[in-house]
């Protein structure tokens, strides 16, 4: 019985948790590695991208939710989700005409496209400031819980809780049916292919008749979807705060980066790599050592390896050992 | 005579705004012929295809396809117009299996490929076998299969390969002029550039030997092996 309390300690506070967030660290990561893929630099305004998307389907589901609209159990936000999709891709179609297809044009060296990027984010992050603000957003509504401790409690009639956040569960099915829907798409359909075509050998490509704006523009529509999606699925889960997703920048990076860049299976494994790590380094684990230890060895500390204020160097050390031992990733990434 | 079905006429030109490389060159191919280029290193051979190609800009002389003139055409829009293009290096999707190479090959037709792609496995019948394999696991051999047969997916009206034997066993090679010969039975006039000049030109229906950018000699494959001129300064003897 104490193993089993101890186990739902762990599921609680550890492993649901730490999937929901690397479900939306793998959703930001995939969209990171398509850029890597095709367009070939570093996206720096991608954690910039999720916020302004994320934004407008704030805005929208206050709207909807002004006028009354709701959807029983499941969050508002879901269905204003599409406007987030449609105006993200809006804006960052318009920031390639305006900006990336300019350096495009003088076959710019990545890194240069790199600092364009941050320029990019800059202005971004401005945009989303002026027009929402800086403060922590709540935008999630319907159900709460999937089940409460209090119901997970009375049903096993065990000593422990374990809690099941709708958020949680939404993020974990809608990233598995994006998922899914993606790799069909780049493995099944013929633009899909050209995407990949392209990434794999741009002269080529191009002998073979592949449109490389085309395959941009596509490329671009959906990382825009994967950004929104991503950023709303956080939001949901915790809150929104536009500086938040500045900053989710560095474990998105480490996700791709630990799977290899331009691999999109990789960027799904490096998502729930860093998150599982993220977790577990930062949990007390007291809570479920107490239950898994004999009473004699029970720790007196809290056994927790870093304070979560420290949850970022968590990504540091992972994007250290990875680029020291396998600088390609899981997945043998490339680099340009 | 009659005018080549390929024919670069008097190319002069160089990459970008460089000096010439190539003066007054001409190279020709027709329906069921086999053309190749040879030459010393630093001749101009590779130079010579890919002004055909439209990948450099002639300042001189002009280029036409089936009687219509092609020379201010980009290569993509060439392909286009019917020529298949196999570069000498990453010639392949080598992420992508054999199968999604044939198909991106056969990306600007809206026709069903499905015709085109078995010809290419009857004539390449190691890549039927190898359909689902990343094209990148494959050897030199059957990459430089794979290319060809990319190339051959857009049922191109004439052939440029780029060195297909560079960099792949005598046995191997041997193989390759075996199949180049028959994709040129197949009616495809094929232009190529090859290093291995003596083997190159026993296949050859036409021959160019090009020195320093211009035509050396020129005749079929048999005339220039003959030629003692020609054996004595390129062949070795």
């Amino acid at each position: 019985m104490d193993f089993i309390n101890g186990l739902v300690v762990l599921m609680n506070f550890v492993l649901i948790p730490a999937t929901a967030y690397g479900a939306q660290l793998a959703l930001g990561a995939l969209g990171v590695t398509l850029i890597y893929g095709i367009l070939r630099f570093s996206n720096f305004a991608h954690g910039d991208t999720m916020a302004f998307g994320t934004m407008i389907t704030v805005l929208v589901t206050w709207w909807f939710q002004s006028m009354g609209i709701s959807f029983g159990p499941l969050p508002t936000a879901l269905f204003a989700l599409p406007f987030g999709i449609a105006a993200t891709a809006a804006l960052v179609l318009l920031t390639d005409r305006g900006v990336y297809q300019f350096y495009r044009a003088q076959k710019a060296k990545p890194v240069i496209l790199v600092i364009v990027s941050m320029g990019v984010m800059f202005v971004m992050n401005g945009v989303v400031r002026i027009i929402i603000g800086v403060d922590d957003q709540r935008f999630s509504d319907g159900e709460r819980f999937i089940f409460s401790v209090r119901e997970f409690k009375a049903t096993t009639g065990l000593r422990e809780g374990m809690a099941l956040k709708t958020t949680q569960g939404i993020t974990v099915i809608t990233a598995l049916i994006v998922v899914i829907a993606l790799f069909w798409f780049l493995n099944k359909t013929r633009t899909g292919k050209s995407m990949r075509a392209y990434a794999d050998n741009e002269d080529l490509a191009l002998l073979s008749g592949i449109n490389p704006e085309r395959v941009v523009a596509v490329t671009w529509i959906i990382v825009a979807a994967l950004a929104t999606i991503a950023g709303v699925l956080y939001g949901l889960d915790k809150s929104f705060k536009p500086f938040t997703y500045f900053q989710l920048l560095l474990p998105i990076f480490a996700s791709a980066i630990v799977g290899g860049l331009g691999s999109p299976l990789g960027a799904i494994a490096g998502g729930f790599v860093v998150a599982y790590s993220e977790v577990t380094i930062t949990y007390a684990w007291k809570k479920v050592l107490k239950y898994w230890m004999p009473e004699s060895l029970e720790p007196s500390t809290l056994m927790q390896l870093l304070s979560t204020e420290y949850k970022f160097a968590v990504s540091f050390m992972i994007l250290i050992v990875v680029l020291l031992f396998k600088p390609t990733g899981l997945f043998k990434g490339k680099a340009y | 005579m009659a005018e080549p079905f390929l024919i670069g006429d008097a190319m002069t030109g160089g990459y970008g705004a460089g000096p010439d490389i190539l003066h007054s060159c001409t190279i020709a191919v027709d329906p069921g012929q086999i053309a190749v280029i040879v030459g010393p290193n630093g001749a101009g051979k590779s130079t010579g295809m890919k002004a055909v190609f439209g990948m450099l800009n002639l300042r001189e002389g002009s280029v036409r396809l089936d009687g219509e003139d092609i020379t201010h055409l980009t290569p993509q829009e060439r392909v286009i117009k019917g020529m298949g293009f196999v570069p000498q290096t990453q010639n392949i999707f080598t992420s992508m299996s054999v199968e999604e190479n044939l198909e991106m090959g056969a990306f600007i037709r809206r026709d069903d490929i499905r015709e085109t792609m078995e010809q290419v496995y009857d004539l390449f019948p190691i890549l039927r076998d190898k359909r689902h394999q990343a094209a990148g696991e494959l050897s030199g051999g059957q990459r430089q299969q794979v290319a060809v047969g990319r190339a051959l997916m857009t049922k191109p009206k004439v052939l440029i390969l780029d060195e297909p034997t560079a960099g792949v066993s005598p046995i191997v090679m041997d193989e390759l002029f075996d199949r180049i010969i028959e994709v040129a039975r197949t009616g495809i006039p094929i232009l190529m550039v090859e290093q291995n000049a003596r083997q190159a030109l026993e296949i050859a229906d036409r021959g160019y030997v090009l020195v320093q950018g211009r035509n050396a000699y020129t005749g079929s494959g048999q005339e220039l092996l003959a030629d003692p001129e020609v054996r004595k300064s390129f062949l070795g003897g």
